[in-house]
């Protein structure tokens, strides 16, 4: 952008009051979650009597003691894992062929086929008559519950194909089709590995979906072992059992109430773990994804 | 041009067999459920099965209209989805104006990357963090409010609280992220006009307001219409995990009712006809929020 040209009074005031607006967003973003971080393995009598503010005076990590024997949570975070590779691939094997079939200019029929598609986006059948077809499947309280109902979103369907028109280059096709290739050879063998991209950006967009998803795992899932890390969140942050559940040695209530706090804390942080470590790649991902799907519609 | 003609359907039925999975996954469970929808005019019976049960009309509509709860869940609905339109969606996209005219690129990015992160919190999460932040003698904010003289509030199980609770941790948790696609779009701004409007005298306001602003207009529409066309469907996870007893006034939405209703005490039919009242009124808002946006600024989703 050049030299900037010196600048007016008012584009200095303007500077200032952004730069702090900037600064204010950001650390009322960043903020709540430092605390919880740091909630997570501070003496709870600090925490609780609103002592803590930057910096822990005294440590205290009974409560990730506790968390990590509670074999429930861990359960939880396997089962989570196990749903969201099962389901992010069954997303991927259904989202990125048809978006391909969906991007190639000379498709038959491909505007009835899109409406389709679209109308879903807007309209659906709704919870009642879902939740009973999902029944009359058999598919309660099985993994293909969770999976097979979610299996593709328009939305990102949309977003792929997108970026196969702008990104596969037509002439490619063309001098392929002179060479003989079949539409699933090109496909395969040329389509996908140009597409690195935008496959790493639909897993997350997915996964991300599948790991965060409370709602289905609740409703279709009926017996403890299978539930997924969200349903045992919600049983023990929400429903308020942390306290409860997860201190079975016999304890005072005053003691069992100055624990329950923190364990709140730590299952938080536990929770979030995973998130965080992959979030440094995540965000460059996600990013591209919404530019992707944001330059056409 | 896209004639359904046979022999060009045969020549390219590898692509069709790439579509196939697809097309079964939308059938089979989107379409078949919208099937299943004519249960909200039967008196549906899981033995006789969809097709067995007898018909009665618009019989569950009529209970859900003269139930007691019928005003106050619809009120509900409606108040939660306006306040967080209207509150919820110009906030991302004065955030991406002011962003990008941030100009030290290291702080810039250094916002970004922080706004985003709420985003990927999943709402159980985010409501266990209101929870613990709102708890009456130990939470953060009314440990704030009591050490500045104020009797403590607890906020998440008033009804008069609910609203704002849902809304302010809402664009807590997505403002960065709505912000990505103005920010995209902005980045498309030809910079010559912006060199050009500075060298003219124009201040940096006055520039947002011609430049910036009526460039990204175009997409600001767009999610206008669909968020219009979604008004009727408040994120449903967030206000179930945070319904409490006490909170139920304000925090009963038709989602939540649906729910009960339908999976809770087993009225299938009736949680059906409240579920589809739900979906058209959405549907017709958004197809009239749509004609009103092309006919207005030219922008439409169709």
């Amino acid at each position: 952008m050049g030299k900037v040209i010196s600048q007016s009074k008012g584009d200095k005031l303007f500077n200032l009051f952004n730069y702090s607006i900037m600064s204010i967003i950001a650390i009322a973003i960043l903020y709540p979650l430092y605390f919880v971080f740091l909630a997570s393995f501070t003496d709870p009598d600090q925490v609780n009597s609103g002592g803590l503010l930057l910096f822990p005076e005294s440590i205290y990590l009974d409560g990730f003691k506790k968390i990590f024997a509670y074999k429930p949570l861990w359960d939880g975070y396997l089962n989570s894992i196990m749903y969201t590779f099962i389901g992010t691939f069954i997303n991927l094997a259904v989202t990125i062929p048809c978006a391909y079939a969906l991007s190639r200019k000379g498709l038959a029929g491909k505007t009835p086929i899109m409406l389709l598609f679209a109308f879903t986006m807007f309209f659906s059948g709704g919870l009642i008559p879902t939740y009973l077809l999902i029944s009359n499947l058999g598919m309660l309280n099985t993994v293909w519950a969770i999976t097979l109902p979610v299996a593709a979103s328009v939305w990102n369907i949309i977003i792929t194909r997108t970026y196969f028109q702008s990104n596969i280059p037509e002439e490619l096709l063309e001098a392929s089709v002179m060479d003989g290739c079949s539409d699933f050879r090109f496909f395969f063998s040329i389509a996908l590995p140009l597409s690195k991209v935008i496959i790493a950006v639909m897993a997350l967009f997915y996964g991300i979906g599948h790991w965060n998803s409370f709602f289905e795992p609740m409703l279709y899932l009926t017996s403890n072992e299978k539930f997924p890390l969200q349903v045992i969140l919600r049983n023990l942050l929400i429903m308020n059992e942390a306290g409860s559940r997860m201190v079975i040695d016999p304890m005072s209530l005053a003691a069992k109430q100055r624990i329950s706090e923190q364990l709140k804390y730590g299952v938080i942080v536990v929770a979030c773990l995973p998130l965080l470590i992959v979030y440094p790649f995540l965000q460059k991902y996600f990013t591209q994804g919404v530019m992707i799907g944001s330059i056409k519609g | 041009m896209n004639k359904l003609a046979p022999k060009q359907v045969m020549k390219s039925w590898q692509l069709y067999v790439l579509l196939l999975p697809a097309l079964v996954y939308l059938f089979l469970f989107q379409y078949a459920p919208m099937y299943g929808i004519i249960i909200a005019f039967k008196n549906f019976n899981p033995v006789q099965g969809i097709l067995g049960s007898p018909w009665i009309g618009f019989k569950h509509f009529e209970t859900f209209f003269n139930s007691y709860v019928f005003t106050n869940v619809v009120v509900n609905t409606l108040k939660l989805s306006v306040f967080s339109l209207l509150i919820g969606f110009p906030i991302p996209i004065l955030f991406a104006l002011l962003l990008n005219q941030i100009r030290r690129q290291l702080f810039k990015r250094f916002v970004q990357t922080i706004t985003y992160a709420p985003y990927f919190i999943s709402t159980v999460v985010l409501v266990s963090m209101l929870n613990v932040f709102l708890a009456p003698s130990t939470g953060f904010v009314n440990n704030l409010i009591t050490m500045f003289g104020g009797d403590a509030v607890n906020f998440m199980a008033r009804a008069e609280w609910f609203r704002s609770v849902y809304i302010a941790s809402g664009v807590w948790q997505t403002m960065g992220f709505s912000a990505i696609i103005y920010l995209a779009a902005l980045s498309g701004v030809n910079p010559e006009l912006h060199e050009v409007a500075t060298v003219d005298g124009a201040t940096t306001v006055r520039r947002i307001w011609h430049i910036d602003l009526p460039s990204i207009t175009p997409t600001i529409m767009i999610l206008l219409i669909l968020g219009v066309g979604s008004v009727m469907a408040v994120g449903w996870e967030k206000a179930f995990l945070m319904q409490q007893g006490m909170n139920l006034p304000a925090s009963e939405i038709i989602s939540t009712y649906v729910y009960k209703v339908g999976l809770l005490n087993s009225q299938y039919s009736l949680a059906t006809a409240i579920g589809l009242f739900n979906s058209v009124i959405n549907f017709v808002l958004l197809i009239v929020t749509n004609f009103i946006s092309k006919k207005l600024t030219q922008n439409s989703l169709w």
